[in-house]
């Protein structure tokens, strides 16, 4: 691996392998998770879901969290997002503490969850109308964002006449209108076919490069998050902990060429290795 | 043919021969009811017109079986000589429909009144008490078991109880289309409301949209479908609850003319009045049907006409 971004090691309880990169981030930006844990409470008694969690996202970021199913991740989106209270710990975001829903995220799912009777344009505008801002001032925003994903010319459209690609591009601006520091994606483009995956995958990099927002990406794939992230979160499976963070070494702007990069499969093999040798133990 | 009913083929007789997919996967088809009825229009309007245009009308084929049934009637009953006091002949039946249409017209405004108010209260209860047990489980827990088990009392059994406690008035005939309607309602706007995509509504409170501004925003209208399915069935419920009613104690309403018909073995008079129920049940139905339409024009069930429009 290249010694520029070779990540030093920090030992810490509830992480068996921890590699932290020596990238400095001030507190006052971006987002600061510090011993945040989550436990769902049940009839059979307590199941934890998240072990505590100690990282920082730097602001303008492309960060990507992978991990095998049901480790959690979602609950962090969720904790991020303010819709969930973590059990210990505090989440800063932009330098304050999450209590409730602060408004300053955008969230795009697996699916685009668009409303159907709303048409493109003003499925885009729901956080407008959710957070009462003026309608007349982020309209013309919203109207920007959508030619900016290639949307011109569909405002008008219901969101069953699009394809699942231009519906999960759609949610993308909605998730952008309101301006918002963070965007969280929860598997974005699960549910989109291989080649129209990796055409949002370079699509999405460069929105997040012309709108340079902090960006908080869920995926199962190891390729796609090297490929896409800044830093690589690995967690290990239920209950979740960092199994180890690593830096991609790739050069900006990145074209579909990166995957052949010799740095790009050794990262993607070494994170790989954690999912099987974890297997193995069990 | 079969494989002709692509919308894009222009209707060509040769299509096979410029096929995309094979035969077979053309002819899968995940909507049958739906799609096939709708292509197979599309295909012959551009085909053919005339006969087939006429047949193709909605109102058409339903209209044809009816004559046929009707046919069928009369030339039963003069085969096997059925007694008029048993089975009136259809030409009775239209005769005394044509003598005594304005007095069954009279009667059927009473019905009608009583129908309408049944079903508007079915649905002024019947949503909001939806959205409690959609909204609380504690609610549910307490209404929705006990809603169920009174739907096992037979309303026909207590509807003297309500001339009892009403006299022979509108108001035990209203009480009655009420009952008889208020349940579908619940049950179907209870499922809407929960079917509602929980990550949909966690999205939108994450743009601090208060409770009341999300449901306004996502749960509500994603819940109108199913609260019209079950308006619908609502509707027609409702005129046999208010029937039910008539049926007890009454001084006019049609279902007192059935009353008073059966009395004096009068079944001519008997049938118009089963004949004014239905058409007051398809009018009512058809209404009801119409506003939805206006309400939820980007429903599933509504995309035909945006087809034919675009």
């Amino acid at each position: 691996m290249n010694p520029a971004t070779k990540p030093t090691e920090i030992d810490q309880p509830g992480a068996h392998l921890r590699l932290v990169s020596d990238r400095a981030g001030g507190a006052a930006s971006g987002i600061t998770l510090s011993g945040v844990s989550k436990t769902y409470r049940s009839r059979d008694g307590d199941v934890p879901s998240l072990r505590p969690l100690d990282f920082h996202i730097n602001e303008g970021e492309f960060f990507v969290v992978v991990g095998p199913s049901g480790c959690g991740k979602s609950t962090l989106l969720k904790m991020i997002s303010g819709l969930l209270a973590p059990s210990t710990g505090e989440i800063l975001v932009e330098g304050e503490q999450v209590t409730k829903p602060h408004g300053n995220v955008g969230i795009v799912f697996q699916n685009a969850l668009l409303l159907p009777w709303r048409n493109i344009l003003s499925n885009v505008m729901l956080p407008i109308d959710m957070k009462r801002l003026p309608r007349d001032e982020y309209l013309p925003r919203a109207k920007a964002l959508l030619k900016l994903v290639g949307l011109e010319g569909f405002e008008k459209k219901l969101p069953w006449q699009l394809s699942g690609g231009m519906q999960q591009r759609a949610s993308i601006c909605r998730a952008l209108v309101h301006d918002p520091k963070i965007m969280l994606m929860d598997e974005p483009f699960g549910a989109l076919d291989a080649m129209t995956r990796e055409k949002m995958n370079v699509e999405l990099m460069r929105i997040q490069r012309e709108t340079g927002k902090t960006v908080l990406l869920i995926t199962h794939s190891i390729p796609e998050a090297v490929f896409l992230a800044d830093r690589v979160l690995v967690m290990t499976e239920r209950p979740g902990a960092i199994a180890a963070i690593y830096d991609v070494p790739l050069p900006r702007p990145r074209s579909l060429d990166a995957m052949a990069d010799p740095a790009f499969t050794e990262l993607v093999q070494r994170i790989r290795k954690h999912f099987f040798t974890q297997s193995a133990l069990d | 043919m079969g494989s002709c009913f692509r919308r894009n083929d222009g209707g060509s007789p040769n299509c096979r021969t410029k096929t995309r997919l094979p035969v077979f996967i053309q002819r899968v088809n995940f909507f049958p009811e739906k799609t096939i009825i709708r292509e197979r229009d599309v295909a012959e309007l551009k085909r053919e017109s005339g006969l087939s245009k006429a047949l193709n009308a909605a109102w058409v084929r339903p209209f044809l079986f009816l004559l046929f049934i009707v046919v069928m009637w009369d030339l039963t009953i003069r085969l096997f000589q059925i007694p008029a006091y048993q089975i009136p002949a259809p030409g009775d039946v239209v005769a005394v429909l044509r003598t005594d249409w304005p007095e069954l017209l009279r009667q059927a405004w009473p019905t009608t009144y009583a129908t309408i108010c049944g079903f508007l209260l079915s649905a002024v209860f019947g949503i909001p008490v939806a959205m409690l047990i959609a909204g609380s489980k504690t609610v549910e827990s307490y209404i929705y078991p006990l809603l169920v088990f009174s739907q096992s009392v037979p309303k026909i059994a207590i509807a003297p109880l309500f001339v009892v406690w009403f006299g022979f008035g509108i108001i035990p005939k209203v009480i009655s289309a009420f009952l008889l309607g208020f349940f579908p309602v619940v049950v179907s706007a209870v499922q809407g409301f929960k079917s509602v995509d929980p990550d949909m509504v966690d999205l939108a409170r994450a743009m601090q949209g208060s409770r009341f501004r999300v449901f306004c925003a996502v749960n509500l209208p994603h819940a109108m479908p199913a609260i019209f399915s079950g308006l619908k069935v609502s509707i027609t419920l409702a005129v046999v609850g208010a029937v039910v009613g008539e049926f007890v104690g009454s001084n006019s309403g049609i279902g007192y003319v059935m009353q008073r018909s059966i009395g004096t073995f009068d079944l001519p008079t008997m049938f118009a009045a089963l004949v004014i129920l239905a058409l007051l049940g398809v009018v009512l139905f058809w209404v009801v049907d119409r506003i939805e339409r206006l309400v939820i024009p980007w429903h599933v069930s509504q995309r035909d006409d945006m087809i034919f429009a675009s």
